[in-house]
Parts: C-alpha cells; structure tokens; sequence
C-alpha cells in the first residue's frame, strides 16, 4: 500500500485532534505523532505543515509559545485555544457525517 | 485580533522572519536527533525559502508588507539624493503652499457659501442698466420704499431681505471719551429666521423688531465681535451702546460663522433696518436685496413679478424729475432686474478684487507648473540612473503593478513632504497677504480658516502632480526590456531630451509670470506717481461731526482756533478729502443747454481751501468769507475748457442741474474722485448756504508746518472741542494716507506679482542647475575622454552648455509671446501701461538670460575640471 502523501484535506483535523490530546507539541512532535497514531498510513507534508500551522494560529484556533528544552534549543510548542475547541468539535462533526455517508454509499451501491 | 496581529506583524517583519526561520532550524535539529538523514529530510522538506514565504505571508497582510517595504526603500532613495530632494520637496512646496495661499484668499471672497439653510435657494437682485455716469453696468443698491413694494408682490415665491452695506462706524458704551468702532450692518428683521440660523445667545430679530422706522433699538452681535469685545461674556446681553444719536440695547449674538452678507467685511453688529433714517426716502439706494426662494418658487416668475413693479416704481418717479436729458431720462426707464444666484453673499470687494484675483491665479497656476516641472526633472533623472535597478527587477520576476507601486509610493513621499511644506507656507503667508490688502487702521477681515477644503485642494493638487510625474517614468521602468537595460541601456539617451524641453517649458512659464509682474509693477507705480494736482505732503483730513448742527460762522470759528495753533500752516474746510471715494456730482447747462452727457463734480469748500491745498488760481479770486451756495463758483480749467471752450470763463454764468451759478476763479486741474479717472470737469462752490442753513459733517484739511503732521493728531483732536464744545473729531488721516488707499488693489497686486515672480525665478533656477547638473554627471565619461584627447576648457564648457541653451532661448521667447498675450487679458488692470511693452519685455528676458547664466556657472564649472583619470578608472 503507497503511502498517503496528502492528507485530503484533513490536516486541520488531525492537528487539532492531536493538540487536544496532547497539549503543548512542536511541529516535528505533531507530525511524528499523526505518523505513528496512524501506523505510518497517514503521513504530514513536512514543507506544508508549518504553512498549514501557522494559518491556524493566524486565525486564532492554536496558539504558541517559544519553549526552551534540556538541550537548551528553544522549540515553538503548540496548543489549541478556546475557538480551537469548537473547530475541532465542528470539523469531527463534519468527518462523521462525510464518512458515514460515504460508508453508506460504499455499502448501498 | 487576527487582523490586528497582521497589521502588527508587518511592523515587527525582522522579528517574525527570525522565529520562523528559527521554527524550521529546530524541525530539522528535531529530525536530526531522530537520526534521519539530513539529506532526505532537506528533500522532504522542499524549498525552505518558500515555505518560509508562505507562512511569513500568512502572518502579515502582503500588502502592506510590500507597501511598507516600498516606503521604506522609497525613503532611502529620498535620502540618497538628499539634494535633489530638498530641491524638489522646496519647489513643489513653495508652488503648492502659494498656490493653496492663493485659493485661501479666493475661497474666502469668492466661493465660500453664507452659512444659511440650503444656500442654492439664495439670490440676489440687481439692476442692469446705465448708471448715472453714463456706464453700463450690474448696479446692486436699492431703495427702500421700493423694497417694500417688491416684497410684498413676490411674497408667494420667496422672501426678499434687506441687507446694508457694511460701513465702519463709531459708537460708545460708556462717555464719549470713549469712541471705538465697530462694522455694523443694517439687516431685515425675519433675516435670521429665513437665513434658519439660531442665536448662540439671547435671541435674534424677529419681523417684529422690524415693522415700524425707528421704533426698535436693538441690536444682535457677531460671534466674532462678541468674543473680541467682550470675550464671550452672557452679560454682554442687555448692556447698551450709543451709536450716532441712538441708544441700542444688545438683545442677542448671532451663530459662529455668520460674518454679515459681504465676505470680506465682517459684521460687529446687526441692526434692524427699519433703525436707519432711509427706509422712508424712495431715492436713497443703501440697501442690497437678498432673494430666498420659497421651495417650488421660480427664479423667473420671481425675476418678472419684480420687473414689473420696478418699471412702475420708476415710472412714478421719473414724473417728478425736471430738466433731465432725454437719454439720460430713457436710460433711467430701461433699466431690467436681474437675480443671480449670491449663495456667497456680495461685496464690493469680491468685485474689486475678482479680475486681480483671477489674474493671481494664473500666475500662481504658472509657479505651479515651474514647480511641478522641478519634480518632474527629479523623477526623470531617477528613473534614468535605475534603469538597471529596475531591470534587475523586473528579470527576478517583479510585476508591472509591483514596479509601478514602488515608484509611486516614491513620489507620494515626495508630494506628502511637499505637501507639508506648502500647508505651512501658505498658513504663514495668506493672513500676511490679507493684512496688506487694507490700511492698518481698518484691516480687511477675511475668515481663512484651514478647512477641509482647502487641504481637500492641496491634497488633490499634490496627488494629482505625483500621479502625473510619478506614473509616466513609473510605467516606462516597468516597460524596461531587462536585457537591453543590463547590457548598459539604449533608450537612456531620449531622457535628457526630454529634461531638456520640460526646461524649455519652464523659462517659457517663468518668462510669463515676469513678464506679466513687470507690468503690473509698472502700472502700479505709474498710477502712484502721478500728478494729482495738490500736495499731500504734511496734510492732515479731520473728520468733524457737531451736534446739534452748527452754522458756517462757528465752523469757522473752529478753523481760525486750530490756525493759531503753533505748528498749524493753514486751515480749511471742506465736504470730504479729494480722493477720498466721495463725490457729487450733477449736469451742467450754459444759457439753458446741456452741454454734453458726462456730469461734472461739485465740492463745498472754505476760503482758504485752494492755498491750503496748494491748487494754483489761475485767474478771478478765491472765495471770501460772506460767498454763499448758490451764487459762486470757481472751476477747474477741464471745467472751463468743457463748457466754455476756449473763453474766458470768468464772469460767465451755468446751471447746476436747475441751480444757478457764476464763475468767480479758475484753478489748474486737481484730482477729485479716484485715481484712475481721467481728471474731471470740477467746480467748487461755498461751503455756506445761502440760508445758512446748519451743517453737522464736515472735513478740516489742516496743512502743518512739521514733517510728520500725524504728530499733531492728539493736539488737535483735543483743541476741536476747546474751540467750540458742540464739536468733535471723528476720525483723523493724512492725505497720504487717503491716496495710497486708491491704490491699495494695484499695490497689493505688483507685491503679489514680484513675490511670485521671485518664486518662479527661484524655482527655474534650481531646475536649471538639477538638470544641467545631472547632464554633467551623465556625461562625465565622454567628457573625461575630450579632455583627454585635448579639448580646451572653452570647448567643454560650450560642449556642456550649448544645446542647453538654446533651450533656454527657445523658452524664453515662446515665453515672450505667451507674456504679450497674457498682458492683453491684464489690459483692464493695466494704468498708462501697454501690454506689449518691449522695455519689460527685454527686462524679463534678460532676468531669465541672467539666472539661466548663474545657475549654469556650478555644473560648467565641474564639467571643466573633470579629472579624466579619475572617471576612466572608475569605468
């Protein structure tokens, strides 16, 4: 099976998903978390993660801040704000409803 | 905030672009720790660059960004070639600020509304006709009586008001000790009320202040005054003043802004009409006649309702005028209404000044233009030396709309920094223009605010100049063929031609505005230079009023008192000062005949005028103390020559109108009425009645022995009431004084002119030096190499100068003939001068010939001494 370069649109989802359960992650830790969550099926486009990151901090859905870390490089860690809770809510609610329907699909034709 | 946090992050770029390089260093350290190969994580990655563009355009608005990044380079540019910014920045300052300065001065006489309720329903009433000088002209007074009666025919379509003239006139709230002045304007009582403007304290008339002559006494202030006399004190209201014989109360103050209806005077205070003792003479014209347009009136029923019954109103009248000329008599009958709209209100001086003004806003218009030029020459030059820099550009992708963005954000810093300069210029320089429009004692007030209207002016002056200078070398780098430009440019060599002919252009427009300053300088000089007839010089006009009126014999008592007086040369009295404005006037019959159709001026006068005054007497005598009015007169020699021809007028008998009179003397020619008239048939008559009857004005022309007769002013303004109590001074002006007010329009002119003169002088100098300059510069290579080869200092000088010019000579002599044309339009403000005067003309072209010489010396100078060692290497 070929790995799944694009994440269909879904990139918020899972980023936001992520964040939730695991406050406080830095790029490089979101995307190896998305990587092994989905056993490797899933993979984030290292050049359009920090794009895609930053939009979503831009329009207020995460936020970050500049942490230093035990070897005393400084890391941007992430973490998903109040609005943030509700898009993820709205987009979970919106997958649901897009999968069930394409499962219905799947089975029914 | 996301919006917010962009706007931000635009201003802190250099920390942004440093956490998100930062961000992406620490992705890679990350992947490094996990032990993948750098290699594959580069390649997985993609191009770091563009990632970093992309998350750097997320957080910031691009727009801006690149805006900013443009101002930011735009202002390096600026100050690279400080210069020749300063130069541009100086000349588009000092043509806008005189250019905002000039419409400062034409908004406020001209195009500023009154600030009445929809002010597009206001109209004023005018008769077209001949006046009784026999000139075709708009007349604006009325009378009246007749007021009354129009009022009430077109009362269904719109309400007429009553509006004086503004006068300057004394008053006392205390002893008459204590005279000020004050301008006051007698004003229809429902004027407020139709006008929809509400007090700003008390109240304002109502038609009930104003129904019946003299009954009510009250009077409304100007805001202005209010603040200036009584420093916007409530208990202003209530307090009274005496004004000629009359006690007014103050019942109200007027709304902020209202000034009166004549722009250019403003009113003090306001009193009801019906105050003034001519609402019940029918051939008193004193007041102006406001329509207000009822809603749904019409301007031409208006117009006809009002003809009809000024025709009556004139026909009534003509019936009791005897001994007229026919001409004159018909002329009087075909006089028409006219209604303009008069949303500005009207004024003497808004007519004066219309032609001059019009005439200063060419002239501005031209310094504008030199200005512009400058800038223009600036822009050029740059566009020229980034061809490269630009080319650069356009080969690592920059877009049209870029490049042309980034050069107009260039010249908008330049127009805003122009901009400032010339809003503080022109704050600076319209009041000191206004002060020295009227003599000190009676300063013209204008309201020149700084309003959105004129900056509104100013800012699209500026826009538009920078659009135009700015787009045209904005659109032509962005057209650039990156490797033509690279490859060392072809098109490069077609600019200075063009920087060549924009100076052409500019000696022409400064050719022009010299030239028509010339004239007008001229003219004004002429005009003040001229003979009047008399002497000025150590004269002093005492305006003196008596209450109750006095006979002759104490008027004369009063005279002989001053005359004692040490310092005192001699005294006498008249009607008025000569050149004071004033005049009467009446037609002329010998043995019953009308001699012809232009009237002749009168003037009451003491024994003891004519030697005061220094008039010559010719032949007969000068009046003696027991002449009256009629009997006697002494003319002029226009008068004698007008209507006696060559006789001897002595002896000789006429007829003032229906008066009769005998010639007694004959006096050389003097002056009377103003300076531009040509010099008037004028007979004098005794200031004594036949009846002596009592007389309540007069004027003591007093001649004194010291140089500065002013010095004597306090003397004798003490001594009038010493010689007779029921006697005051009123006010007192040397005859210098009086003269140089006739000529106050022409003198206010020629300044103007010879101000914007050195403007434009100024102005094409510094761009004749720019662009010579920066030829120089651009030629520097090929003038290195003549000089090498052995080309004398002479030779590089003309190889410099030549073609340029010939530019210069060209202008200016396109610039003479436009400055020929020109004149003829000034023809009307020009006194005893052509306007195709060849003395000023050769002046002004050598002016431009000289300053085109000075300003070439430096870059001449620096071609010459070009080391062509030192430019060769640094090829």
């Amino acid at each position: 099976m070929p790995k799944s370069d694009s994440l269909q649109g879904s990139m918020d989802l899972l980023v936001l998903k992520i964040l939730s359960r695991r406050p406080g992650l830095h790029g490089y830790a979101i995307m190896t978390a998305i990587q092994e969550i989905s056993s490797d099926v899933l993979r984030a486009e290292e050049g359009s993660l920090y794009p895609a990151l930053h939009r979503m901090e831009q329009t207020g859905w995460i936020r970050a801040k500049w942490v230093t870390k035990e070897n005393g490089r400084r890391a941007r860690m992430y973490e998903l704000t109040g609005t943030g809770k509700q898009q993820l809510a709205a987009e979970e609610w919106r997958w649901h409803a897009v999968t069930s329907a394409v499962n219905r699909v799947l089975r029914m034709a | 905030m996301p919006l917010w946090n962009r706007f931000i992050n635009v201003l802190r770029r250099r920390r942004l672009n440093r956490e998100i390089d930062e961000e992406l260093d620490s992705h890679l350290a990350e992947a490094a720790e996990h032990g993948r190969d750098p290699e594959e994580v580069r390649r997985a990655f993609g191009s770091r660059l563009r990632i970093g563009e992309e998350s750097y355009d997320i957080r910031v608005l691009p727009r801006l960004d690149s805006l900013c990044a443009d101002t930011i380079f735009g202002w390096r540019q600026l100050r690279k070639h400080r210069v020749a910014t300063t130069a541009a920045i100086l000349s588009l300052g000092l043509a806008l600020g005189a250019s905002i300065s000039a419409f400062r001065l034409v908004d406020a006489l001209l195009l500023r509304p009154m600030p009445v309720a929809e002010p597009e329903r206001l109209y004023a009433m005018f008769t077209l006709g001949y006046d009784p000088g026999g000139h075709f002209r708009l007349g604006d007074s009325n009378e009246y009586p007749q007021f009354q009666i129009m009022r009430a025919a077109v009362k269904h379509d719109a309400e007429l008001i009553a509006a004086s003239f503004g006068e300057r006139v004394e008053l006392t709230y205390g002893s008459d000790q204590e005279i000020e002045k004050a301008h006051r304007q007698f004003v229809s009582g429902w004027m407020f009320d139709t006008f929809g403007m509400k007090p700003a304290l008390g109240r304002l008339f109502s038609e009930s202040d104003d129904d019946k002559p003299h009954a009510h006494p009250y009077a409304v202030l100007s805001y202005d005054y209010w603040t200036r006399r009584f420093g916007r004190d409530p208990k202003a209201l209530g307090r009274s003043f005496r004004m000629g014989d009359d006690l007014y109360e103050i019942v109200g103050v007027a709304p902020q802004g209202f000034t009166g209806t004549e722009p250019g005077t403003m009113t003090d205070i306001f009193l009801p009409t019906m105050m003034y003792a001519g609402v019940t003479h029918d051939d008193w014209g004193w007041i102006r006649t406001f329509v207000y347009m009822r809603p749904g009136g019409s301007v031409s029923v208006v117009r006809d309702h009002l003809q009809a019954v000024f025709h009556a109103v004139q026909t009534e009248r003509a019936k009791s005028f005897v001994g007229w000329p026919r001409k004159r008599l018909e002329n009087f009958l075909s006089q028409t209404i006219r209604v303009l709209a008069a949303s500005g209100g009207l004024s003497d001086i808004r007519q004066q000044y219309k032609q001059p003004l019009e005439i200063l806003a060419v002239l501005v218009g031209l310094v504008l233009l030199i200005g512009c030029v400058n800038v223009a020459n600036l822009l050029t030059a740059q566009a020229t030396a980034r061809a490269r820099e630009m080319a650069l550009r356009v080969s690592i992708g920059a877009g049209r709309a870029r490049l042309t963005q980034l050069v107009l954000v260039e010249s908008a810093m330049l127009a805003l920094l122009a901009c400032t300069v010339g809003v503080l210029f022109a704050w600076w320089s319209a009041p000191y223009l206004v002060e020295h429009i009227n003599p000190p004692d009676d300063p013209v007030r204008l309201v020149l605010s700084i309003d959105w209207r004129v900056i509104g002016f100013g800012l699209l002056l500026t826009i538009a100049v920078t659009f135009l200078f700015g787009l045209f070398p904005a659109l032509r780098a962005s057209a650039t063929q990156p490797v033509s430009a690279l490859k060392g440019g072809d098109d490069t060599n077609g600019r200075p031609k063009v920087m060549h002919g924009l100076i052409a252009a500019q000696v022409t427009f400064c050719c022009v505005v010299i030239f028509l300053a010339g004239l007008l300088l001229k003219s004004s000089d002429r005009l003040e230079n001229q003979p009047i007839g008399f002497s000025s010089e150590r004269l002093l006009a005492l305006d003196v009023e008596t209450k109750p009126s006095q006979r002759a014999d104490f008027w004369n008592q009063v005279a002989e008192h001053l005359r004692e007086l040490p310092g005192v040369e001699q005294v006498a009295i008249a009607g008025w000062p000569l050149l004071s404005g004033f005049g009467a006037n009446g037609f002329v019959s010998v043995n019953g005949v009308t001699g012809s159709d232009s009237l002749a001026y009168f003037l009451d006068i003491s024994p003891g005028w004519l030697e005061a005054m220094k008039l010559r007497l010719l032949d007969g005598r000068d009046f003696r103390p027991d002449d009256v009015y009629p009997g006697v007169a002494i003319v002029n020699e226009a008068f004698a020559k007008e209507y006696f021809g060559n006789a001897n007028p002595l002896g000789r008998r006429f007829a003032r109108g229906t008066t009769p009179l005998e010639v007694v003397g004959l006096v050389s020619n003097a002056r009377y009425r103003n300076m531009r008239e040509q010099i008037t048939p004028t007979a004098y008559i005794p200031f004594r009645p036949d009846h002596d009857q009592p007389i309540d004005s007069a004027v003591l022309m007093i001649r004194t022995v010291g140089e500065n007769p002013l010095a004597m002013a306090g003397l004798l303004r003490r001594e009038v009431p010493r010689a007779r109590s029921e006697f005051r001074v009123s006010n007192i002006r040397t005859q210098v004084e009086i003269n140089r007010s006739q000529t106050i329009r022409e003198r206010l002119l020629a300044t103007l002119a010879l101000f914007f003169a050195v403007v434009a002088l100024l102005l094409a100098g510094i761009g004749i030096y720019g662009v010579l300059d920066y030829s120089v510069l651009q030629r520097r290579r090929e003038i290195g190499i003549r000089i090498a080869v052995g080309a004398t200092a002479g030779r590089v000088a003309s190889t410099v100068a030549s073609g340029f010019f010939s530019m210069v000579v060209g202008g200016a002599a396109v610039g003479a003939g436009l400055g020929m044309a020109a004149g003829h339009s000034a023809d009307a403000l020009l006194y005893e001068v052509k306007p195709s005067d060849t003395g000023i003309l050769l002046g002004a072209l050598f002016t431009i010939l000289v300053i085109g010489a000075m300003a070439a010396i430096a870059p001449v100078a620096r071609a010459v001494r070009i080391d062509p060692m030192a430019v060769l290497k640094v090829e």
